[in-house]
């Protein structure tokens, strides 16, 4: 099977460590990733905020790019929530037949990290080890748009040592939602409030969830209030082994 | 399109979203009552929306009946004409607010009397009826008990099912010692803020008015076209007063509430009442065809209403909104709603129905700032029992808004300087050595603190990460690849 990393250009810039904890994980488990360096971004920033027709080129490149691939992994739930369902319509809308065929063979190759782990590779138990407390916040896009379920959170349960607790009011979005922190950003800091009152009344040590940017907006939160929590994407835990340092 | 400045809907003079909604936010006691009452209303929808196996089939029977009933809501319009014609009634058009209000001021007019009651209706808050009948000396009492407290505090609704969620009971207390007086019975002495004591004042308060009043004003929740019943839905019985009592009603319906027969009003029957006040049934349910000779109104009037329903069904992605039965369910479940309340919407539709309609009615360029009143958290989708995506209603409308601005924003020059940024290996790689050193040099200790500029409203409660020395693209190449791969 022919796998291609879609880091997504936000993990790319912020959290490489992201990227290397997925190659690390699907190299355990026997895989060889490919990581197509024409690759760039979704277009989720543009579509969410009004500029369709900035996002098309991008549509465009995301085709081209992961075309020939027999899967399109990435480790955030938003962009591939966005590819799935919006590159399609951007590419009907303003592409000609040839995109919108492109688009209609890649797409359903595109899949969340998690998703791939379960769904596709069919396994629960990828050897982590990671001996912490440890909460999990369904990100808005995991949990309502892919319909993750329990995915991660099997995969989670798997890990040795874990010390897994709920988070109250986990399906409640954290308030992020892209430029909406920064339009509305007295309401997404009402939010965030909440969200991370919820985290600290787990007594987690760390947050983990399938969407880096939220998890960089409750890190902060958090880290502002004077937090020790870290927040880390789940692939890092993951990606952690008795001894390995995550 | 410009909005009409017929079309009502929207209080005018209203702050933009993130600024009403900045001073919503100070109102601690308006959070506290917005989350109990909220979560509370959320818990009972879940209990008994699960207690149906055929929840998903119900919601998706709502979903197609709408969508067909729109495709041909010419079609269904006439026949309900006709229907409530044959039993009785009398239909009037209205294209907008204007027209609608003077109907109405006619028709009561024609009367001869000053005073009507009114039972709920967001169709004549939407066309502000009440204030178009002062102008013209007549006096319209609500009698829903939230619209009452409205009323009385001369106050804006904040919620669609619980206008006054956004008082509590001593606060509904002091307003009826205070006001009841002015407007008929007077609230009674001693008045304890007890809910039996309140309910118990706005008996006897609106008693006076039901026995007296010779008209009646109301809205609809649906009307069957087939048999021409239109049908109210409603928890106090003040409805059933209004509907029964006066000698003539007069109906103001928004024309998407049609729906084509009694067993398509079976589906929304089951649905509405779980999904807004999270009831198995709602305790009454008016129905009424035309007149009958000696039981109930001897004159009936019908006034369909436009305002910028025709316009919002021309648009393919937008016009699913016109299946809205204000149910409410998307206000309890709203994240920003629970905050920022209904005020802040600016219209008497709030939350993110709200979002997505008062800018199909008046506007997008009226209301640009509420397809942006949203995270798009989808929670509002999985609510709703009509199946409407609001997430994908507000990223059209977004796309609308900027478009009506024509590029000619700071924003829009930013987002194509990052389209072409994003559209290129090269300039991304060079992006990120660039954002990388400049994050560095601005953090302390691995974090960014407080910025100044277009940033501070994010950076004011949130650290930022510095980012990191290396993107992932450039440890790939030195990792794992080698050798140059990259082109632009
Ligand atoms: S949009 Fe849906 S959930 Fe919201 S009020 Fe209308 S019917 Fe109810």
């Amino acid at each position: 099977m022919r796998i291609a990393l879609f880091i997504t250009c936000f993990n790319d810039t912020m959290f490489p460590g992201t990227g290397r904890a997925v190659v690390s994980v699907l190299e355990r488990l026997g895989h060889t990733v490919e990581f197509p360096q024409e690759q760039t971004c979704c277009g989720q920033m543009h579509f969410n905020t009004g500029y369709r027709p900035d996002a098309v080129p991008l549509v465009a490149r995301f085709a081209r790019t992961f075309a020939g691939y027999d899967a399109v992994v990435t480790p955030s739930a938003s962009c591939a929530g966005m590819a799935r369902e919006n590159h399609p319509l951007l590419a009907a809308d303003y592409g000609h037949a040839q995109l919108q065929q492109q688009v209609a063979d890649v797409v359903p190759r595109v899949h969340e990290f998690t998703e791939f782990l379960t769904d596709v590779l069919g396994v629960t138990d990828v050897g982590a080890s990671f001996p912490h407390r440890v909460s999990y916040h369904p990100t808005c896009h995991s949990l309502r748009g892919l319909r993750l379920g329990d995915r991660p959170l099997e995969l989670l349960r798997a890990v040795k040592g874990i010390d897994l607790v709920d988070l109250p009011d986990a399906d409640s979005c954290c308030g992020f939602g892209g430029t909406f922190a920064v339009k509305n950003a007295d309401t997404s800091a009402a939010m965030l409030a909440d969200k991370a009152d919820g985290v600290l009344s787990t007594r987690a040590e760390v947050l983990c969830a399938a969407d880096n940017s939220c998890l960089m907006h409750i890190g902060g939160g958090l880290s502002r209030r004077g937090s020790s929590v870290r927040a880390m994407h789940l692939a890092e835990i993951l990606a952690a082994t008795e001894g390995g340092t995550p | 399109m410009n909005a009409p400045s017929s079309r009502g809907v929207v209080w005018l003079g209203s702050p933009a979203f993130p600024d009403a909604a900045r001073e919503a936010l100070k109102d601690t006691r308006l959070r506290a009552n917005l989350k109990r009452a909220t979560s509370t209303i959320r818990d009972k929808r879940l209990a008994v929306a699960s207690e149906l196996d055929d929840w998903e089939a119900l919601r998706d029977a709502a979903a197609a009946i709408k969508k067909c009933t729109a495709r041909h809501l010419d079609h269904y319009l006439v026949e309900l004409e006709a229907s409530v014609t044959a039993a009785g009634g009398t239909v009037h058009w209205a294209c907008d607010a204007a027209e609608a209000n003077r109907i109405v001021t006619e028709l009561v007019r024609a009367t001869g009397e000053s005073e009507v009651v009114k039972i709920k209706s967001m169709a004549t808050q939407e066309i502000g009826l009440n204030e178009h009948l002062a102008e013209a000396g007549i006096t319209a009492y609500e009698t829903d008990l939230a619209e009452l407290i409205v009323q009385l505090g001369d106050d804006r609704p904040s919620h669609i099912l619980v206008p006054a969620i956004h008082r509590n009971r001593t606060e509904v207390r002091d307003l009826f010692a205070a006001e009841m007086g002015h407007w008929g019975q007077p609230a009674p002495e001693g008045l304890t803020d007890e809910p039996a004591d309140l309910a118990e004042a706005a008996r006897r308060h609106l008693r006076e008015k039901f026995l007296t009043a010779k008209v009646a004003v109301s809205g609809a929740n649906f009307a069957v076209a087939d048999t021409g019943t239109v049908v109210v839905v409603e928890s106090e019985g003040n409805g059933r007063m209004c509907l029964t009592l006066p000698d003539t009603l007069i109906t103001v319906m928004g024309i998407e509430k049609v729906v084509p027969t009694w067993s398509d009003l079976e589906v929304f029957l089951q649905l509405l009442p779980r999904s807004s006040t999270g009831e198995r049934m709602n305790p009454y349910t008016s129905t009424w065809t035309g007149t009958t000779e000696g039981d109930g109104p001897s004159a009936f009037h019908l006034v369909l209403l436009d305002n910028g329903r025709t316009d919002t069904l021309a648009d393919t992605v937008g016009r699913q909104v016109l299946g809205c039965i204000r149910c409410s369910a998307c206000l309890n479940v709203c994240p920003v709603f629970e905050r920022t309340g209904g005020h802040a919407y600016g219209s008497v539709y709030p939350g993110p129905i709200g979002a997505v309609l008062t800018p199909q009615l008046i506007g997008v360029e009226n209301a640009a700032t509420l397809p942006f009143a949203s995270t798009l958290c989808g929670a509002c989708y999985d609510a709703c029992p009509v199946k409407i995506n609001i997430p994908e209603v507000l990223a059209h409308l977004r796309a609308e808004a900027v478009e009506a601005k024509n590029g000619h924003t700071a924003e829009a020059l930013a987002m194509r300087a990052a389209g072409k940024v994003l559209d290129s290996p090269r300039l991304l790689a060079a992006a990120q050595k660039a954002a990388s050193l400049g994050g560095r040099a601005l953090a302390r200790r691995g974090t960014i603190g407080r910025l100044p500029g277009p940033m501070h409203g994010w950076s004011d409660t949130r650290d930022t990460p510095a980012p990191p020395a290396e993107s992932f693209r450039t440890w790939w190449r030195k990792n794992r690849e080698n050798k140059e791969g990259e082109q632009s």
